[in-house]
């Protein structure tokens, strides 16, 4: 016997219906997985604990659909397993089938009575009445002519137990996925008829006309995005050249509305000859029936939308909210013609819009025409790309993947628009919007593949933005956390080099670079040479052209002369050195060390840091006096092995020990004095750029620590002051005497209170087993580590008990931020949404709200 | 750190016995965060000093103790192990106890003599309020010096140290002054190194036996005895006071802003009546409270038939906890609590549920924000909110002249950004009306004053049409 042929679009949901003891089970459980079938008795048992408990019908299939909707929001075939046999049954069914913008299947095991007798008999769970079976069975055969009528795209009715034994189910791909082309293509907005324009761009994109059609030399194909007439001056033109590369294989094509309306006036339908038809009418009657019968046939079999390359292109005439893609419906077509619309129409008569391109925030980039504007206009991963080519614009296309758009301009304006051309960007774009970032969030990046924001993390992450930080735009990156060196086992140290170099040695970065740490503030530097640059490439509107921040992304100056002043030092720099030229861009971000610390920490400075001192100076200096003169008076030797409580103790032993306290509090009250001085003009200031981490089209995370150093003093130090070079070394770790050089490098740096260094890789981004290592760890010096442990941590009573401390939490959130910082900056400068590059400065917030220890 | 008692008189070494520690030897003792040391840097016929010098360890500081999960809590770099502090306290009892209690098996009458003491304490943190010391120690009958250092010397802009060096002497019993320097040590710095339990009540009651019920000050020193504890310090003053009525608020005294230094009826209840009054006039069914901190607002208009729908927003998780308990939402009845919705929010993101409320309340909430976030707070009240009434109150700064403690360019609470001027609140609101299409109409909240107008100004905001 042949198979049983049964086809379903591999999304859709399929309602099994059958009369109690038709076998629907065991054919769900047959032909499709587990997780597909939704029974009624499985959520009836669910919701009572027993499958059979009719009275909990209402809950069960509450629970049956909610599952059901869960399902198919992420496009999953969904098999509903219950009798089905009434009409309002399978209205829930078909209703679902509509809100969700898939087909209904309807797969009817209609099995003779005496069959369903038979079994029911033998059930061992529930026998029902012998009426029962015969009102199912009689139900079943009634319904079968409705089902067409009720919504159900696909039907097939299984008669016998032998059909039922044979069936094959096929699963079909919908007309719209096109998911194995990958292109590249060249995707083309609203012609209107401007044929001359079309045969400019194509042949700019490189199309080469033959025998009359054309193509693309390397494959590449071109998709037009419909609205190929009306109000131009060769719409049957046009009409030909795209029917020729389509039916060539040359190009795709997606319907227009005015497509659309073209069609139905072929079908003799009644149309308003409005918006510019009547011009493509007189050009088709002249044109005559062969070829208006081939448009016709061709604008039939468009298909409104298309899923291109893996899912990762979507084309459709007027674009396609995320929720429709890859569906297929009504609805689904009409937005796919029209856009959403709210039913309104504004002062010019034409439908007011909603904005569905503002809340998209599907991974698929959505090219669309259809609104015609002055320029592309790319939003949230969005391109409308109709740049009015009839009104006198240009004609666009937009080149994938290149991401990149190419145009040709209207030769005249061949149309008067009824309502003047919107601007590119109106200044209430592009707000981020809170429903994207209080949540749990997993953000997926090329150093890490996904990074988990917890609930909480991400609600402190926006409280501090929102309290404190600079305007989003601006934060195309944060910079990560940076764990010191692992504890050095030396006497006296609780930081050495060593352990730095062996932290890379080990894990098979022979050379490392050593960068002297600077001690002041994280500062990061965004500049454009103009405040247009700034407008237009970060969407700054206040009229400022760079800023400074710090670590948290908070503005770094209060007032906003002094950062004005540093920006315009820097500029002058770069325009001095030919920074611009040489990086061909108008914009750098640079990683920087800002000084003096005092600036930024003056108030832990004067609340915390100098009191400490001052009372340890003046408590200290009063205890030895007394100790002093305690010592002088008592030459008791008493018995002082046992010093126990309420003991005797050697005041000469206090002495000692207070004085040598007195010693440790003089010393750090020079190491943190060191770090202060007194700003009086913006030239007191000093700022150390240690990366320049991106420019336009670039970020430069694959170049050397060395070449960063090498284009800094190039481009940045050295003419002005407040642009200060970073002194540096490499050292190889594996030969031992550029292994002590470092040491002793360091030990000079640290000598007098200076902060240490970072070891990095030599490269930026270093990795072992694919597992990403430390992009730098730090190794600060003994006297500097008294302002962190405290003036007398050396004591080695305090020191050996510091020494236990754990590294791990640290370095797995500087690697976590580091792979978000990086992401951040090349999602910025690839054009991703601001709502993609903040989620990754808000993810770095987020890892700081994590409590590790401060001193680390 | 340092703690020295001097006895000047005759066989002055008797101070040895009163404080049943022998003058010719150093002794330690062990504290739950380091160690005590006493010993005597003279001790003459006519002039005997007793030393009690603290050795504290900062590392136990930090880490808490051995075995605690919680971690300690203090920073490494601090002051604690060097200042004056309740460590000293603690100190005096636990190794001067017996003294304290004016115990003398062996020379009963010397302890009940009054008799000529000074004592000396370093580093004893006043945070630059001058008369403190002679405030606290003055109305015992102490003759009071003190010295203070500037914070650093080789940055004298920073100022003065935030520390004194005390000297204190008077004709006293030796049990008084040990006494006298328990309770009002930690009054100074107002930190105390324990969790203050509620037997704390009763320590002071013990110590300050005979002579806090007398003090002039005994208010101050109680609150800021219990600093962090409003409920233990009115307990304790309701003993100390006796009958007498005590119907004083008792303010927490770090939280404390300007305004509230100075108010008679707190401000901020004029404020919120005023917001609530206005919101009410404006015949709102549904109010969303946009920054509500701990819904002092919010739950003012639950109590009120107009009201429908509140919604109570605040960017800060810990806020909203809290105004969550203080509105006693876990056993809130159905009907009040339907109404009532208390939610994480952020003023400069876009937000959905903010739409359809008939008004927005953003209470002292501008001058919070961050200059250059002022267009993204703007559109999400009047664009993306956009209800028909938005009321805003924010600080006048031309009002803070009338503070005195208040020094000029201060602003009146830390985390404030910016404080505007009558006039430059206007141009704000003149701004927002013309670019989002509302009419605004300003007032004041609080006592006006002839040259500088009301503490707080507050601006209706109606939408056009």
């Amino acid at each position: 016997m042949d198979k049983f042929k049964i086809e379903i679009p591999e999304c859709c949901v399929v309602a099994l219906i059958g009369a109690s003891s038709s076998g629907k089970s065991s054919f769900a459980a047959k032909h499709f997985k587990p997780t597909e079938v939704l029974s009624s008795d499985f959520f009836r048992g669910m919701v009572s604990d027993d499958e059979n408990c009719q009275s909990v019908s209402g809950d069960a299939f509450d629970l049956l659909y909610y599952a059901a909707n869960k399902r198919l929001d992420n496009m999953k075939l969904t098999v509903i397993d219950a009798t089905n046999i009434h009409q309002s049954d399978r209205k829930r069914v078909v209703e679902l089938a509509h809100d969700q913008n898939v087909h209904a299947a309807a797969i009817v095991l209609d099995m003779p009575e005496s069959l369903l007798q038979e079994r029911n008999k033998q059930r061992s769970d529930r026998v029902l009445p012998e009426r029962v079976i015969r009102q199912h069975w009689r139900d079943v055969g009634r319904s079968v002519k409705g089902l067409k009528r009720e919504g159900f795209r696909f039907i097939y009715v299984i008669r016998s137990p032998e059909q039922l034994e044979n069936v094959e189910i096929v699963r079909t791909k919908l007309w719209n996925d096109k998911r194995e082309e990958h292109g590249p293509f060249d995707v083309i907005g609203d012609i209107h008829g401007c044929c001359d324009e079309l045969e400019a761009l194509l042949e700019k994109l490189g199309y080469i006309k033959t025998d009359g059609v054309y193509s693309h030399p390397e494959g590449r194909k071109a998709a037009f995005l419909g609205d190929f007439c009306d109000r131009g001056p060769r719409n049957a033109d046009v009409l030909r050249l795209v029917m020729d590369m389509v039916k060539s294989g040359n190009a795709i094509a997606v319907p227009g509305n005015h497509d659309v309306k073209l069609l139905k006036y072929l079908n003799g339908k009644n149309i308003v000859l409005t918006h510019g038809i009547d011009k493509t009418i007189a050009e088709l009657d002249e044109k005559g029936d062969d070829f208006k019968r081939e448009v016709k046939e061709f604008i039939d079999g468009l298909i409104s939308h298309y899923v291109l390359d893996d899912g990762k292109l979507v084309i459709a005439h007027a674009g396609l909210k995320r929720e429709y893609i890859g569906r297929a419906s009504a609805r689904v077509r009409e937005f796919c013609l029209y856009g959403e619309v709210t039913g309104e129409n504004d002062s010019y008569g034409f439908p007011v819009r909603l904005d569905w391109a503002a809340d998209y925030r599907g991974h698929a980039a959505v090219v669309y025409g259809h609104i015609a504007a002055r320029e592309v206009r790319p939003q949230n991963g969005t391109f409308c790309i109709d740049t009015g080519c009839v009104f006198g614009g240009k004609l666009t296309a937009y080149r994938y993947p290149e991401r990149e758009t190419v145009s040709v301009p209207a030769l005249k304006q061949y149309y008067e628009p009824v309502k003047p051309l919107e601007n590119a960007n109106d200044d209430m774009g592009d707000m981020l919007t809170v429903g994207d970032f209080n949540r749990k969030l997993h953000i997926t990046t090329e150093l890490m593949p996904a990074i988990d924001i917890h609930e909480n993390n991400a609600a402190a992450a926006l409280e501090i933005m929102s309290r404190y930080a600079a305007d989003p735009h601006w934060l195309i990156y944060l910079p990560p956390t940076m764990s010191p060196c692992e504890t050095s086992p030396l006497d006296g140290f609780l930081e050495h080099p060593l352990q730095a170099f062996e932290y890379y040695q080990k894990r098979g970065v022979q050379n490392v670079v050593c960068e002297k740490k600077h001690m002041g503030s994280r500062a990061v530097i965004v500049i454009c040479r103009s405040s247009e640059t700034a407008e237009k490439r970060f969407g700054i509107t206040d009229g400022t052209r760079g800023i400074i921040y710090t670590r948290t992304g908070r503005r770094f100056f209060d007032d906003a002369q002094t950062e004005t002043a540093l920006l315009d030092r820097l500029d002058a720099v770069l325009t001095k050195t030919g920074f611009w030229s040489d990086f061909n861009t108008d914009w750098v971000c640079l990683d920087t060390e800002l000084m003096p610390w005092s600036e930024k920490a003056r108030g832990l400075i004067r609340s915390q840091y100098a009191p400490t001192g001052n009372a340890g100076a003046g408590g200290l200096s009063a205890a030895v006096a007394a100790l002093e003169k305690a010592s002088a008076r008592q030459n008791v030797a008493a018995d002082f092995d046992k010093v126990i409580s309420g003991e005797n103790v050697d005041p000469k032993a206090l002495l000692e020990r207070f004085k040598s306290k007195k010693d440790d509090i003089e010393h750090y009250t020079k190491a943190y004095r060191e770090y202060c001085w007194t700003v009086k003009t913006v030239d007191d200031y000093r700022i150390a750029p240690f990366h320049i981490l991106a420019v336009e089209g670039r970020v430069f995370s694959r170049e050397k620590h060395v070449w960063h150093m090498e284009n800094i003093r190039k481009y940045i130090t050295g003419s002005d002051p407040v642009f200060m070079e970073t002194p540096y070394i490499q050292v190889d770790t594996e030969n031992e005497d550029s292994v002590k050089h470092g040491v002793e490098w360091w030990l000079e740096l640290t000598g007098n209170g200076g902060e240490g260094m970072v070891v990095k890789p030599e490269v930026f981004t270093a990795i072992e087993n694919s597992r990403l290592l430390q992009p730098a760890v730090k190794c600060r010096g003994r006297e500097y580590l008294r302002i962190i442990y405290g003036a007398e941590y050396l004591e080695p009573e305090h020191l050996s008990r510091l020494k236990k401390r754990s590294l791990t939490r640290k370095r797995t959130l500087a690697l976590k931020e580091f792979s978000l910082g990086m992401e951040s900056l090349s999602r910025f400068v690839n054009g991703e949404p601001l709502y993609k590059v903040h989620e990754c400065s808000f993810g770095v917030l987020a890892f700081e709200s994590e409590p590790v220890d401060p001193r680390l | 750190m340092l703690l020295t008692i001097t006895y000047e008189g005759q066989r002055t070494q008797d101070l040895g016995y009163l404080l049943h520690k022998n003058p010719e030897r150093a002794q330690q003792f062990e504290l739950s965060c380091g160690k005590a040391y006493v010993f005597y840097p003279e001790a003459d016929d006519n002039r005997t000093t007793a030393a009690l010098l603290l050795d504290i360890d900062p590392i136990d500081l930090a880490h808490g103790k051995a075995g605690s999960r919680d971690g300690g809590l203090f920073d490494y770099v601090n002051d604690r192990p060097y200042a004056s502090t309740s460590f000293m306290s603690t100190a005096i009892a636990r190794v001067f106890g017996t003294a304290m209690s004016g115990r003398c098996d062996k020379m009963p009458e010397l302890a009940k003599t009054p008799l000529k003491l000074t004592a000396k304490l370093s580093s004893l943190k006043d945070n630059g309020e001058e008369n403190l010391a002679k405030e606290l120690f003055e109305p015992l009958g102490y003759s009071v010096k003190t010295t203070r250092t500037i914070l650093d010397e080789k940055f004298p802009e920073w100022g003065g140290s935030p520390y004194i060096d005390l000297e204190i002497s008077g004709t006293v019993r030796l049990s008084e002054l040990l006494n006298h320097l328990y309770v009002l040590i930690p009054v100074f710095d107002r930190q105390k190194h324990y969790y203050i339990s509620e037997d704390e009540i009763q320590k002071l009651m013990n110590h300050g036996e005979g002579w806090l019920a007398a003090h002039p000050f005994k208010e101050k020193i109680t609150r800021r005895y219990f600093n962090q504890r409003k409920s233990y310090a009115r307990k304790a003053l309701d003993i100390l006071l006796g009958d007498e009525e005590n119907n004083d608020e008792i303010t927490e005294n770090s939280n404390e802003t300007a305004e509230e230094k100075t108010a008679r009826t707190p401000l901020n209840t004029q404020r919120m009546e005023a917001v609530k009054n206005a919101v009410l006039a404006s015949g709102a069914a549904s109010v969303i409270d946009m920054g509500c901190g701990e819904c002092r607002l919010t739950s003012l208009l639950l109590c009120e038939q107009q009201i429908q729908k509140i919604t109570a927003c605040d960017v800060s998780v810990n806020v909203l906890e809290k105004a969550a308990q203080r509105l006693h939402l876990d056993r809130m009845n159905d009907f009040k609590r339907q109404k009532l919705t208390l939610m994480q929010a952020s003023l400069t993101y876009k937000d959905k549920r903010f739409e359809g409320f008939n008004c927005a309340c953003a209470v002292e909430v501008v001058e919070h924000i961050e200059p250059m976030r002022i267009p993204a707070f703007e559109r999400s009240i009047f664009e993306f909110a956009n209800p028909k009434t938005v009321i805003i109150t924010t600080p006048n700064r031309e009002y803070n002249a009338n503070y005195e403690h208040m020094n000029e360019n201060e602003l009146r609470h830390g985390d404030h950004r910016f404080e505007w001027t009558r006039a430059e609140f206007k141009k704000w609101t003149e701004h927002v009306c013309k670019k989002f299409g509302y009419s605004c109409e300003i007032s004041g909240i609080g006592e006006a004053d002839e040259k500088y107008g009301s503490p707080t100004q507050m601006g209706v905001f109606t939408k056009n049409g």
